[in-house]
């Protein structure tokens, strides 16, 4: 019976990849190649502060005595730095005032990517900071927002308009020091987003970032830096395409969340980069550091992606829980199809007394790709009634892909209680045959029945977006059943 | 409505039916018995579609169509329902989705447009009330976690909304209490139409105290060894599958 599931999975992924397409955009871009000089000319470009250059040039020090990690189930080919370009920017030939001012090509690519930058058009409720290769090119709602006192910007914004929270926050979270694509994020971001929420704010919609690369031979390298005060809440999200090429592309972001005394940020994720063709060929390496941290007590920080897109994915959002009583979750959906390769997980560092974390992992492989969770549960000495619960479960579409699973518990303190739960299963023929018989063919049944399968994590998700999630993660199968 | 001729269908390659020879018309009720591994079951599985069944000879034409080249989903879209023996659980997906899904494949098929969220949702109370389940039971996941009766009521609760031309319930009377079974019978009794008939596989005599057949038909290694009226039920409980047995020998 193997051989007629197979014959099915064959037939239900290989489907083409929707964003794939190149705009014609007028891009200013600097040599290729990394070196102090490269550093400084980003700076210098972003017409930074001397702080920000100080930062940059430590960072790229240190990340000179470092050597890419290995520890990972991923199989990375050799990356050459000196083949990447590291800055490349839409030309604009003005400072833009107006939305009817911006150029209609960038405008005409982010709506066929069904972003518009137009805010009167725009779904209800949504803002959303549009960054292109390694710039930011639009915010919308940031006047809106600022009337309660919320900043919605871009980081260059950022560093110019408030280069105090910035200073203050940069690299607290996730120090340049922390690992190799964190140091080199350090050295030659370009761009990202920044959000500062103030005291007793709720946010009144939901914030976004759309990253799109967009310029060849380039590498897309944005930080996002966001605050939640005392008493706010919010809820962001982001999303994230590329063109299909030939050769591989590398996007390695930081992302530095701070949630203070009874705040919450919920932080979204939808990853679709270009996953490279049916033979591997191509793709995003998405080798990215997220981080949050609930600094006081009461503090809750929530991280749900869906990962489906990048050739390899190599992520961890996670959780420092500092503050007593505060609450780290993780739900994720990942899957990898074709040669894809994802080695994805959390780390929920328990520090604070009663603090609580939970996290929730669900692996979809087909084709011929591998899929890891990998996941720390730490207890600190201090974090006295600490409580953890972790489910990992694994989907198999066939019998030429893989799933694994890499638990690590640290547990100091013996009043805490961790647990962990891990499934392994495949996709049942009996289960496409039921769906059959009743009138729904093979593809749509494997959507149901992967949705259903991944239902948990998407119910996480802000309403607008689990809708999409879902046609995505049909879509993504496209081809790998039939 | 459904003509079966001289079908013969393997499994790995062993011969499981040896040349079935039936005909249902609207209006009817068929009742297939027989002792266990006499290909009952396969039988329901060729019609229905399933692909590790493979079809060595004869034909099957459900309302004038050849369907043996058809896909199992297109068979249920022209009105073939198959009442599953051990319905599969999908967790996650709720029974409310699945069936909305199905119904708007159904419709697409028949170039009707989907069913509106209140139109829908009228169809389904009153369908639930013709099965006598309960609302919650179709807010849960697709038999996730029921019990043996519910998984069988929901498979009468999805024909009543599919409104099937042809239906075959496959041993759906195993697993079930004395009350289930009344609950089960009495929903097919209440979905049969002059329009429609209906397969009833089982292996006891029991069900069709309940669901009275015009027909009853012996399944014997792979063959329908002896047809007669509701009174051939009756007469096998007595007398059990070893008569037949021992009938055909002679």
């Amino acid at each position: 019976m193997d051989t007629s599931q197979d014959s099915i999975l064959a037939e239900v992924t290989g489907s083409d990849y929707k964003y794939g397409f190149v705009s014609n955009i007028d891009t200013e871009t600097i040599q290729k190649g990394l070196n102090e000089d490269v550093v400084r000319i980003i700076s210098a470009k972003k017409n930074e502060p001397e702080f920000m250059l100080e930062f940059r040039l430590k960072a790229f020090k240190y990340w000179q005595t470092l050597k890419q990690p290995e520890w990972a189930h991923l199989k990375i080919p050799a990356i050459n730095f000196q083949d990447i370009i590291f800055y490349a920017a839409p030309k604009q030939k003005k400072q833009l005032n107006s939305l009817d001012e911006i150029d209609p090509e960038l405008k005409a690519t982010f709506d066929k990517l069904g972003i518009p930058l137009n805010e009167q058009k725009h779904m209800t409720g949504v803002a959303v900071d549009a960054v292109i290769d390694s710039v930011s090119v639009k915010t919308t709602f940031k006047d809106t927002l600022a009337e309660i006192g919320i900043i919605f910007c871009s980081f260059s914004e950022a560093v110019h308009e408030h280069p105090d929270l910035v200073k203050k926050y940069l690299g607290t979270v996730v120090p340049y020091t922390d690992n190799y694509f964190a140091a080199l994020n350090s050295a030659v971001f370009s761009d990202g987003s920044f959000c500062y929420i103030p005291k007793g704010v709720r946010c009144p919609m939901e914030l976004s970032t759309y990253f799109r690369i967009n310029a060849a031979n380039t590498g897309q390298f944005e930080r996002t830096l966001l605050i939640a005060d005392d008493e706010s809440y919010v809820s962001y999200l982001e999303g994230c395409t590329a063109p299909m090429r030939d050769e591989n592309q590398l996007h390695a972001a930081v992302v530095e969340l701070v949630a203070m005394e009874n705040a919450e940020i919920k932080y979204s994720t939808v990853q679709n980069w270009y996953p490279g063709d049916k033979n591997g060929k191509g793709g995003i390496y998405n080798f990215v550091t997220k981080r949050g941290i609930c600094k006081e007590k009461n503090a809750k920080i929530s991280w749900t992606q869906v990962e489906t897109g990048s050739a390899i994915t190599w992520k961890y959002p996670s959780c420092i829980l500092k503050g007593d009583n505060s609450v780290g979750e993780f739900y994720s959906v990942a899957l990898t199809n074709n040669y894809q390769q994802a080695d994805t997980g959390t780390k929920m560092i328990h520090i604070g007394k009663n603090t609580r974390s939970r996290i929730v992992s669900k692996g979809i492989s087909a084709g011929f790709s591998n899929n890891s969770y990998r996941g720390l549960v730490k207890v600190l000495r201090g974090a006295e009634g600490a409580r953890n619960h972790s489910q990992c479960d694994s989907l198999l579409l066939g019998s030429t892909c893989g799933a694994h699973t890499f638990p690590y518990l640290e547990v100091d303190n013996p009043s805490a209680i961790v647990e962990h739960e891990a499934t392994t299963s495949k996709i049942g023929e009996d289960q496409i045959f039921y769906c059959n018989q009743r009138g729904i063919k093979t593809e749509d049944a494997v959507g149901l029945i992967v949705n259903g399968y991944a239902r948990e994590v998407l119910n996480q998700l802000p309403m607008e977006f689990a809708v999409e999630a879902q046609k995505l993660l049909s879509i993504s199968l496209e081809g790998s059943v039939g | 409505m459904l003509q079966i001729k001289n079908l013969k269908a393997a499994i790995n390659g062993k011969e499981i039916l040896k040349g079935i020879n039936l005909n249902v018309n609207a209006g009817e009720v068929h009742a297939i018995m027989g002792p266990n591994g006499s290909g009952k079951s396969t039988l329901a599985g060729v019609l229905a579609g399933r692909e590790y069944i493979e079809v060595n000879h004869g034909s099957v034409f459900f309302n004038g169509k050849d369907i043996l080249d058809m896909a199992p989903e297109d068979r249920s879209r022209e009105g073939l329902f198959l009442g599953f023996q051990y319905p599969v659980e999908i967790p996650g997906v709720s029974m409310v989705n699945f069936i909305r899904t199905a119904l708007n494949e159904h419709r697409k098929y028949k170039n009707l447009p989907p069913l509106s969220a209140s139109d829908f949702l009228k169809t389904m109370r009153e369908k639930q009330e013709l099965v006598e389940i309960t609302a919650k039971m179709t807010n849960r996941s697709v038999n996730e976690g029921f019990s043996g009766g519910e998984k069988k009521k929901n498979e009468i609760f999805q024909m009543a909304m599919l409104e099937p031309k042809l239906s075959i319930l496959d041993e759906t009377d195993s697993g079930l209490d004395i009350d289930a079974l009344k609950i089960v019978a009495n929903g097919v009794n209440k979905l049969r139409r002059p329009d429609n008939a209906t397969i009833v596989i089982t292996h006891y005599q029991r069900l069709l105290d309940y669901i009275v057949p015009d027909f009853v038909h012996v399944l014997y290694n792979g063959q329908i060894v002896k047809s007669a009226g509701k009174e051939l039920a009756l007469e096998l409980e007595e007398k059990g599958y070893d008569w037949i047995k021992k009938e055909i020998a002679v």
